[in-house]
């Protein structure tokens, strides 16, 4: 077994002649937290798209767990263990929890039905407590449309999908951005969470105090290129931040840049 | 504030947390419109509408009544079954009043009889080899034409960017030509008995009933009722969570095609004639049915349940106006007051709803 659990060499994403995304080299451990940080329009968010199988890479290869994949779309990327919660929350509001945590995959009995084959709503239901408590998700009552929950909760609903389905690597894009300060640390209690059980994760975040309280490496995005892979203890905000607007470039990175 | 530090990962059921069934509401509302009409009743008639008034030991009800308000609402509360569901995926179905005339005209072309009182039947519209074949042939050929505007329906909602009103809007005009071009404008008349049968006495009702359990089951158990309510609630997360939405939707108007295809059997069975302006505004009263039980124009809510419950109040309704002595025009007065007032009771409902959680 391959001790990264994703690697990219060489990831390169052009938008016609806009160049995206640029030669990214990126590796991540087993278990181990990074967070991917940089300015709008630094590439952030075409780098997990390109991974999820959201939209196809220009060039690169992408070795997810050992071997090169191919995502068609993001269900392929899903079923081969990636779980990405959306910065738009792909979520219906008008369902129940397990309902919407096993939107698409629903577990089900008496198959020859096709269409019409029956939900095993009672092994959902269990599925889903057992992702709930793993997370620590607290939710009031789990048979609640989510319409009437708030941001926060449906954020983490969004976030109990990933336990509850074994997943191999989750990924956030600005999971916080739309969430209060209360919503914001439960979010973070559930990050940490992950951590302890040893989920691999990439979280891509603004938010400067969150990402040195999760994450154990920083990656700085500017312009479409990777221009910093820092280990927490190794930098601070100020350093960071340096990083993001072009002050300092990684000295491996001298090149590129 | 949000509450999101109390309860306890889902495990206990909060009950003051769950949700209050709009189910209930509706009915509720049904209740209330009986017993208006009970009071005015009583006031002005001096007679009960639902109660038996005439002192009888062996009933409670009028009979009679209850049987005339189920019967009347029956036929297009089977198309309102189908109905509900394309809302339920933010759709919508103005075609099936006029699949109901086109559906009509043709399986009554091979549900006809030979000899009209000994001589040759002047209605016959294919002549000799049509005529007297087993009543399955024009039930199938009923659900076939239903499925098949259905189909049509769907392939151009699902697949194309032409939104449901348009397309079904096309279908509505193009299936009542076809209505009126089948033979003519000239009625088709003169079924096998066996065809007869189908929409004789109570079994619109039966029929009406059967298929509204079979499809609050099919809603509310099967991956198909799931993904119903997932593709109305958000059809990009739908979309995003592995649907195949198009698909899904041309299922849901083929289903809503098929039941317009059979209400036109039975109401050509019930009236043993079939006519090119049958239908007319059916398609309008399923839509009432459906958002007076509760079903939301904006997809994702409602239930097979409430748009019986609605086609009940319509029912209600109509008995009550005829029982009053009052003409049909204050009817539809009514009616079209209730369908706005129904929707604007929902939506402040779902305001208040959000507002407290």
């Amino acid at each position: 077994m391959s001790e990264y659990i994703l690697e990219t060499k060489g990831l390169t994403k052009h938008y016609g002649g806009v160049h995206a995304l640029v030669d990214a080299n990126f590796t991540l451990e087993r278990g181990e937290h990074v967070a991917i940080m940089g300015d709008n329009g630094a590439g952030k968010s075409t780098f997990v798209r390109q991974i999820t199988g959201v939209e196809q890479r220009t060039r690169g290869d992408v070795i997810f767990d050992g071997a090169p994949v191919n995502f068609a779309g993001p269900l392929d990327a899903r079923e081969a263990g990636i779980e990405t919660v959306f910065q738009t929350l792909a979520l219906a509001d008008h369902l129940n929890v397990p309902d919407n945590l096993f939107l698409g995959r629903e577990k089900t009995k008496f198959n020859w039905l096709g269409p019409f084959r029956l939900l095993d709503y009672k092994s959902m239901r269990e599925d889903t407590m057992a992702g709930l408590v793993k997370t620590g998700v607290k939710i009031p009552n789990i048979k609640n449309s989510i319409a009437n929950m708030s941001g926060g909760q449906r954020q983490c609903v969004a976030i109990a999908r990933t336990a509850t389905f074994a997943s191999k690597l989750t990924i956030m894009d600005e999971p916080t951005a739309a969430l209060g300060v209360q919503e914001t640390a439960q979010v973070e209690n559930i990050i940490r969470t992950l951590k302890e059980q040893g989920e691999s994760l990439i979280l891509v975040s603004h938010n400067m105090r969150q990402v040195f309280e999760l994450v154990d490496r920083i990656i700085v995005f500017r312009r479409g290129r990777m221009v910093a892979n820092l280990r927490k203890e190794d930098t601070n905000g100020e350093d960071v931040v340096s990083y993001i607007t072009g002050a300092k470039t990684g000295a491996e990175f001298e090149g590129a840049a | 504030m949000s509450d999101t530090s109390e309860g306890t990962g889902g495990l206990s059921y909060d009950k003051s947390k769950r949700q209050w069934p709009n189910e209930l509401n509706v009915l509720a509302a049904l209740i209330l419109i009986i017993v208006i009409f009970e009071i005015l009743g009583a006031i002005f008639m001096q007679q009960s509408l639902l109660f038996d008034s005439r002192d009888r030991f062996d009933s409670i009800f009028n009979e009679a009544r209850l049987r005339i308000i189920i019967i009347q609402v029956a036929i297009i509360g089977i198309i309102a079954i189908g109905v509900t569901q394309v809302i339920i995926t933010a759709g919508i179905d103005l075609s099936s009043g006029s699949v109901v005339g086109a559906t009509a005209m043709i399986a009554m072309s091979f549900a006809q009889v030979a000899e009209v009182s000994g001589n040759p039947n002047p209605k016959a519209i294919f002549g000799d080899w049509a005529l007297d074949l087993p009543v399955i042939i024009p039930v199938l050929v009923g659900l076939g034409v239903g499925l098949t505007a259905g189909a049509i329906n769907g392939l151009i909602v699902a697949y194309s960017r032409i939104p449901p009103f348009i397309a079904t809007l096309g279908m509505m005009l193009f299936a009542r030509g076809v209505a009126q071009w089948w033979s003519l404008g000239n009625p088709v008349s003169f079924p096998t008995d066996a065809y007869a049968v189908i929409g004789s006495g109570m079994n619109p009702v039966f029929i009406f009933l059967g298929l509204a359990l079979l499809f609050h089951f099919i809603m509310n158990y099967t991956v198909y009722g799931k993904h119903t309510y997932a593709i109305g609630s958000n059809e990009a997360a739908a979309r995003m969570s592995g649907i195949n939405v198009p698909r899904h939707l041309m299922l849901v108007y083929m289903i809503a095609g098929a039941l317009a295809g059979l209400a036109a059997v039975i109401l050509t069975s019930k009236n043993l004639t079939a006519q090119s302006g049958m239908g007319l505004s059916y398609e309008l009263e399923a839509i009432a049915m459906a958002v007076i039980g509760g079903v939301s124009l904006f997809g994702g809510r409602g239930s097979i349940i409430g748009t019986v419950i609605g086609a009940l109040i319509i029912g209600v309704i109509t008995s009550g106006f005829t029982f009053l002595r009052l003409g049909a025009f204050y009817q539809e007065m009514v009616l079209g007051m209730i369908i706005v007032g129904a929707v604007a009771l929902d939506q402040w409902q779902q305001k208040r709803a959000a507002a407290r959680s």
